[in-house]
């Protein structure tokens, strides 16, 4: 009854409006490549940097200094020590973000109009000039040791670890990026001056800004800001792929709920087949509240709070993964309800109702990620990263559009891997 | 740095844009229901949400985590929609629908293109007064919400004692009780139970409608009348008047011990004083004291305790005045590696007692005031959380114009209004203390 009411109602949808965003390319004087979207309505910038590479580029015994690097960035730079630059930055109220995931240095800023240029002087210092002053490594060590410790007896975060370093060994993809307790006791300033180096080049870098400025008068302020970096970081590790067999492991920690990870071998970013595999996994587990996953495990049988699915395209492997938690008398039943799902779905693939509301939810809902000027940097940035062209925003819901029941189905068998979905499972799980 | 710990010093402090004020218009319904629209032109974008004066503090008692399960249960069905139907049409309108609760609002949003307002109206008015339930969707979606327990406080020590703290500090107000329910009664959970939250407090004189984006008001004022003002109003709906707290006299303490802490803490949360209408200038002072102390690597916590003498990780001080009844101003030492949880709270004490000799520093108050107006334009960049703080502000006690005064209220603070506000709030008898710690010796060796 609901599906047949559903599929007339389908008619009539016409889709939403597109999303219309015109992005400037343009080469900086000094020859920095820059997507630039100028939105003058509001006094400020957003402005987003990043730096391919991230902590899969810790040396060999030096896991954690590339994360232990960019948390000293903002710890005093140039003429400042670490609270000369904290009270300097709350003075321009900019603000200024660090982060490092295992791809990529993530580098972010927005200040105001009125006094950009002292906000990306400050923002410079810190990119090209951090003094990584002893004070401050050893404070800034303390807080990371400290994650570390908590990391250990946080389910979460067992299970994400546990199922890396099964997926990828001595891979850096294998460990945490933290770093161990000892790791990242043993880091010297040594050892983050090279992390500096080797992680903040101009050869893997990308730049957007969105915000209150021009071409004419961005570019110079670029040049200012990025021109003293190297041309060169260090070479990127190989890739990789993950070794994943379907077992499940089971780690013992004694907690209420049990958290399993699970995934398999995934699909990059840059196959033909991206689209369909995109579409597949909205459909399985992706799609929120409209998921076979969730129907199945949270709606059906009440036996999780959420369970979700996710394409994890790295640069080095893809992985295609999924998360659930369940009481650990139920966990069992949750983790079978999930191998018949993702069989079911190798073998019978979707139907076109599935199909047509998938494509609905997923070109709906992209317009509705250009609301703001952080937002549109941040998407253009990952744009850039993925080495997608700049009219993608206008032709994305139509590669959404042009997958057919026939190519998703294709994929659907080819893709999935019910054999070798291999879950990790942290908790005191019963009948597993 | 640790994005992770500097989460909970980030708390916004709620500052309303004055130039945002141009962006907002409000009214009201013949019916009761309050109207505010937010507009943002840039996108073809719409946030849609209805917020109740009702949350978990308005629950009776015995049936705690009703609010909670009730909001879960309004996505299962009405007389014209099935079970999930509401937010499949969301979805296959390319929008995303979704929910919370808190002690005082529970709120429902859907965040669409603005050429589908019109359809997210008539299905959430729809659900306001016809909503159906089953006994087997109510057993099931039980299990859902203890299942959500498990999740956010069972298997994490630290919420469960953030839980203890609460109960411990308010000694005859609902906010002692958490949002998500006391295990043992959310497992007895009724359909009676939901239906008679639902009967009591879903109504459009209990609810706001806040309207974001790209949308005109008068348009928004014409669909408002046609789906929400033709319902009728609860007269039965009562004023909010809740359990008052008694005098507080005696300092509270407690040690929390789990083997799943690694990272011990101390925290204190004192009762304070929350947002009045016409009367925010108490809380605007707690305001900047939280900032002035534990606001960021310049505030007097962590120059003292983290620079200075090296015994912290973490430092912090939070307040949140948006409340109907009185609040915490909360202090947290999170101490290094080697320093006993004694130590910290003894150097917390030590920080607070010079804090009254040495006052506020002028040129740290005005950083603070500079931020503050900064966040102003900031937050035009970001319609839903514009949207946010009226929805929360109206839910909890406050009216239109205290949300738009409150950005100069809070630059009017001066440093005298912050010590005073400190000597009103660190009084120790409303106190609680509390201590996060891993095993005991006993059961390690065990």
């Amino acid at each position: 009854m609901k599906r047949f009411l559903f599929a007339v109602l389908m008619v009539f949808v016409s889709l939403p409006a597109r999303a219309d965003v015109d992005i400037k390319e343009f080469k900086s004087p000094g020859g920095i490549n820059v997507w630039l979207l100028e939105e003058p309505s509001i006094p400020m910038v957003a402005l987003e940097l990043r730096f391919q590479g991230g902590a899969s580029l810790d040396a060999e015994g030096k896991r954690g200094a590339t994360n232990l690097m960019v948390g000293l960035l903002e710890e005093g730079a140039g003429d400042l020590d670490s609270q000369g630059f904290a009270k300097a930055s709350e003075s321009l109220a900019a603000r200024y973000g660090y982060d490092v995931s295992d791809d990529t240095v993530a580098i972010s800023s927005v200040f105001l109009s009125e006094n950009r240029d002292e906000a990306m002087e400050l923002l410079r210092l810190s990119i090209i000039e951090p003094r990584f002053d002893e004070a401050s490594l050893e404070r800034v060590r303390g807080q990371v040791l400290s994650v570390v410790r908590s990391e250990e007896t946080d389910p979460n975060k067992i299970a994400g670890k546990t199922f890396k370093a099964i997926a990828f060994g001595d891979h850096p993809y294998g460990s945490g990026l933290n770093g161990t307790l000892e790791s990242v006791s043993s880091l010297t300033r040594d050892d983050i001056v090279a992390a500096h180096q080797a992680a903040l080049a101009k050869d893997r870098m990308v730049v957007s800004v969105v915000g209150d400025v021009t071409a004419e008068e961005l570019g110079p302020m670029l040049d200012n800001l990025l021109g003293a970096l190297p041309e060169k970081g260090a070479p990127l590790p190989p890739k990789t792929t993950p070794n994943l067999t379907g077992a499940v492991e089971v780690v013992e920690f004694d907690t209420p709920q049990s958290v399993a990870v699970f995934g398999q071998l995934g699909i990059e970013r840059d196959d033909d087949d991206f689209f369909a595999a995109y579409l597949l996994n909205t459909i399985l587990g992706g799609g929120g509240f409209e998921s076979r996953l969730m129907e199945e495990v949270r709606e059906k049988r009440g036996l999780t709070y959420g369970v979700y699915s996710y394409l994890v395209p790295k640069d080095l492997a893809a992985l295609y993964m999924g998360s659930v938690a369940s009481a650990n008398d139920r966990i069992g039943e949750a983790v079978q309800v999930i191998q018949d799902e993702w069989a079911r779905m190798a073998n019978d693939g979707v139907t076109l109702d599935e199909l047509n509301k998938a494509k609905a939810l997923l070109t709906g809902a992209y317009p509705l990620r250009f609301d703001g000027n952080g937002a549109i940097a941040e998407i253009m940035v990952g744009m850039q990263v993925q080495g997608l062209p700049i009219d993608y925003i206008k032709t994305r819901n139509d590669k959404v559009n042009a997958v057919t029941l026939d190519e998703i189905n294709r994929v659907a068998s080819e893709l999935l891997k019910p054999d070798a979905l291999q879950f990790v499972i942290v908790g005191k799980p019963e009948g597993v | 740095m640790p994005r992770v710990l500097m989460a909970a010093a980030l708390v916004a402090i709620a500052a309303l844009p004055a130039k945002a004020k141009e962006m907002v218009s409000t009214f009201q319904l013949d019916n009761g229901m309050d109207v505010v629209v937010v507009e943002d032109h840039r996108a073809p974008v719409v946030m849609h949400m209805v917020w109740y004066r009702s949350g978990s503090a308005d629950e009776t008692p015995g049936v705690s985590g009703v609010a909670h399960f009730l909001e879960h249960l309004l996505f299962k069905g009405t007389d014209t929609l099935e079970p999930g139907e509401f937010s499949a049409t969301v979805a296959a309108n390319g929008g995303r629908d979704n929910a919370f609760t808190s002690y005082d609002y529970t709120a429902y949003f859907q965040r669409v293109a603005a050429d589908r307002l019109e359809l997210m109206m008539r299905m959430e008015s729809d659900r306001m007064v016809n909503l159906r339930l089953g006994e087997e969707e109510i057993l099931t979606e039980r299990d859902v919400i203890i299942e959500e327990r498990n999740q956010r406080t069972e298997n994490s020590p630290g919420a469960l004692f953030r839980e203890q703290l609460n109960a411990a500090q308010y000694l005859n107000h609902r906010y002692g009780v958490p949002i998500i329910g006391w295990r043992h009664e959310m497992e007895t959970l009724s359909l009676e139970d939901a239906l008679a939250y639902y009967k009591t407090f879903y109504a459009p004189n209990n609810a706001i409608l806040v309207v974001a984006g790209d949308v005109q008001p008068d348009e928004v004022l014409e669909l408002a009348e046609k789906y929400y003002g033709v319902l009728p109003a609860n007269p039965d709906l009562k004023p909010r008047e809740r359990t008052i707290e008694p005098p507080q006299t005696s300092a509270r303490r407690m040690v929390f011990h789990d083997k799943r802490v690694s990272q011990p803490y101390v925290t204190r949360s004192y009762l304070a004083p929350e947002r009045d209408p016409g009367a925010q200038e108490g809380a605007a002072a707690l305001t900047m004291l939280a900032e002035v102390l534990g606001g960021g690597t310049t505030s007097v916590l962590a120059e003292q305790l983290q620079f200075e003498d090296k015994i912290a990780v973490y430092t912090g001080a939070h307040y949140s005045g948006t409340s109907l009844d009185k609040t915490t101003f909360d202090l947290t030492v999170v101490p290094a590696h080697g320093t006993s949880l004694q130590e910290a709270e003894d150097a917390m004490d030590a920080v607070i007692a010079a804090f009254f000799e040495t006052g506020v520093d002028e040129e740290h108050l005005e950083r603070i005031k500079m931020q503050l107006r900064a966040s102003q334009i900031y937050a035009r960049d970001n319609v839903g959380s514009l949207a946010n703080r009226y929805g929360r502000a109206l839910t909890s006690g406050l009216r239109v114009e205290d949300v738009q005064a409150w950005p100069d209220v809070l630059q009017a603070v001066t440093s005298e209004d912050i010590m005073e506000a400190a000597r009103m709030v660190f009084d120790d008898k409303k106190s609680v203390t509390g201590w996060l710690q891993g095993a005991k010796q006993t059961e390690m060796n065990q």
